[in-house]
């Protein structure tokens, strides 16, 4: 019977909900790396019990967490009480180790980028945004950093290298950090093509590479961005998040800091499809997993009011691929609801009907077992919720 | 033997239990004692100091002796009764909110 796992990363720790293939009832573990912040956990779609972790706190900095048993049991790469034992060892203590490529053989990386004086500014790693493992290694993970730039691990997770030609692409010293930081954010690997991976950053917008990360170009005609001195600049814009569907791997959805955007041409240009939404701005968004023009989001009131429009928490979905869209309402908090739901918190599992979960910075973890039309919560009183990924277990 | 007082969440992070004793070779300084701590204890690399220049990271303090040495040399030595034991090394998670 099919099961599925639900793993929520929060300001205060990791939490792992599972249930089996009836979504009624939830068992939320204890918390994981409890008082660390978690920004993201995934697993591989190889080995789903494989499952990397980013754990990040201010005092003691970037720690990368994996585990082998779905969660139960935890170890820094590398640094597993066997591989301690080891005599000849492996790399030990680098699991940790985010360090910027500033080699000339590898390219011209940059070491500087735009500050919010204007000035430019030294590259500095703070943590780690987002992990997305390979469709088909489960040693190779790549990370979305900030200040921004991509990792990639191909050993599980021992040692990361940074992929310098996406900040050694020209633009780099026009990016800027937005209110969240300077973070690379939405990694996306394209399901048909091994060599094209698109991955955005915020505040600098969406890129693609077509030779596997060698090279990288911005895709971002079509943005209109007010906040920026010329809108329509080819880097500035602050993507919140990009999804895709597998089967379609060159239609992607975007939500921006405002604005709701899509494009059928791998990101060669963009159009806005916001249409009757009562917000464009907000966070996440996400696709059907069966259903590649039914699409999510939850509408923010603004750029500094960080709640629902009324008060009202609701999701809304196009299945017109945006532009015509539906509130859904049914199970969420219709008065009084000011909680925040961040980019990384939308998750789609794979069942039939397709169950769709979003965290709220207030704790809540909301489901749907019925594509939307109806939600519950399946956890309400966690800590601040950054991200929410599921798995569905065969 | 030096006797090092991890915080809590480093404890967990190394897997350890109470205070730390390390064996140093040569005179003891902040960095004979964090390379010791980092050797034994791989995992907590990058987590009191940075990777690559080796700075203590800013939110992290040491104490000793009801003094804090956070910003003494790291090659300055540290007071005869750390190096001799009977006082531990702290390592603090400095007071900055959350």
């Amino acid at each position: 019977m099919s099961g599925i796992r639900v793993l929520v990363g929060t300001r205060k720790g990791a939490f792992i909900l599972t249930s089996d293939g009836t979504r009624k009832r939830w068992k939320v573990s204890s918390p994981h790396f409890a008082g660390w912040e978690i920004y993201h956990m995934k697993g591989s779609p190889v080995d789903p019990n494989r499952i990397y972790a980013s754990q990040t706190s201010g005092w003691f900095g970037q720690i990368i967490q994996r585990s082998d048993d779905g969660g139960k049991t935890w170890n820094a790469p590398g640094s597993s009480p066997e591989e301690l034992k080891s005599p000849d060892g492996s790399p030990k203590g680098e699991s940790n180790k985010f360090v910027y490529d500033t080699s000339r053989e590898t390219g011209k990386p940059f070491t500087t980028h735009q500050w919010y004086d204007g000035t430019q500014h030294p590259w500095e790693f703070k943590r780690v945004w987002h992990l997305e493992p390979s469709p088909d290694d489960p040693d190779t993970v790549y990370a979305g950093v900030e200040d921004a730039a991509l990792f990639r691990t191909t050993d599980g997770g021992k040692s990361w290298h940074e992929l310098p030609g996406l900040r050694g692409s020209d633009t780099g010293p026009k990016w800027q950090p937005g209110a969240g930081g300077m973070c690379l954010h939405t990694i996306l690997l394209d399901p048909k093509n091994p060599q094209r991976m698109f991955i955005a950053i915020s505040a600098a917008g969406a890129f693609r590479t077509d030779d596997g990360g060698k090279t990288w170009h911005p895709i971002n005609r079509g943005l209109h961005s007010e906040y920026i001195p010329d809108p329509a600049a080819e880097v500035g814009h602050c993507v919140h998040r990009i999804a895709m569907h597998p089967s379609r791997p060159n239609t992607l959805f975007m939500q921006k800091h405002w604005d709701v955007m899509r494009t059928d041409d791998a990101g060669d240009s963009w159009r806005e499809v916001s249409d009757n939404l009562p917000s464009d701005f907000g966070f996440p968004i996400d696709v059907h997993a069966h259903e590649p023009e039914t699409i999510y989001v939850v509408p923010i009131k603004s750029d500094s009011e960080h709640y629902p429009p009324s008060g009202r928490l609701r999701v809304y979905r196009s299945r017109t691929g945006g532009n015509e869209w539906e509130a859904l309402t049914k199970g969420l908090p219709q008065r009084n609801c000011y909680v925040n739901v961040l980019r990384d918190a939308m998750s789609v599992d794979s069942l039939d009907p397709c169950g769709i979960y979003f965290g709220t910075t207030g704790g809540q973890v909301y489901a749907s077992t019925d594509a939307g039309d109806n939600w519950k919560p399946i956890v309400r009183d966690l800590p601040a919720v950054l991200s929410v990924e599921v798995q569905t277990l065969q | 033997m030096i006797r090092v007082l991890l915080p809590p969440h480093l404890r967990t992070l190394a897997r350890v239990d109470g205070e730390v004793q390390l064996d140093i070779e040569g005179p003891a300084t902040q960095r004979s004692v964090l390379d010791a701590l980092e050797t034994k204890y791989p995992m907590l690399r990058g987590t009191v100091r940075d990777h690559v220049t080796q700075e203590r990271r800013s939110l992290v303090r040491f104490f000793a002796c009801g003094q804090d040495l956070s910003h003494e040399s790291p090659d300055s030595l540290l007071p005869d009764t750390i190096a001799k034991g009977s006082e531990p090394f702290l390592v603090i998670g400095a007071i900055a909110g959350g």
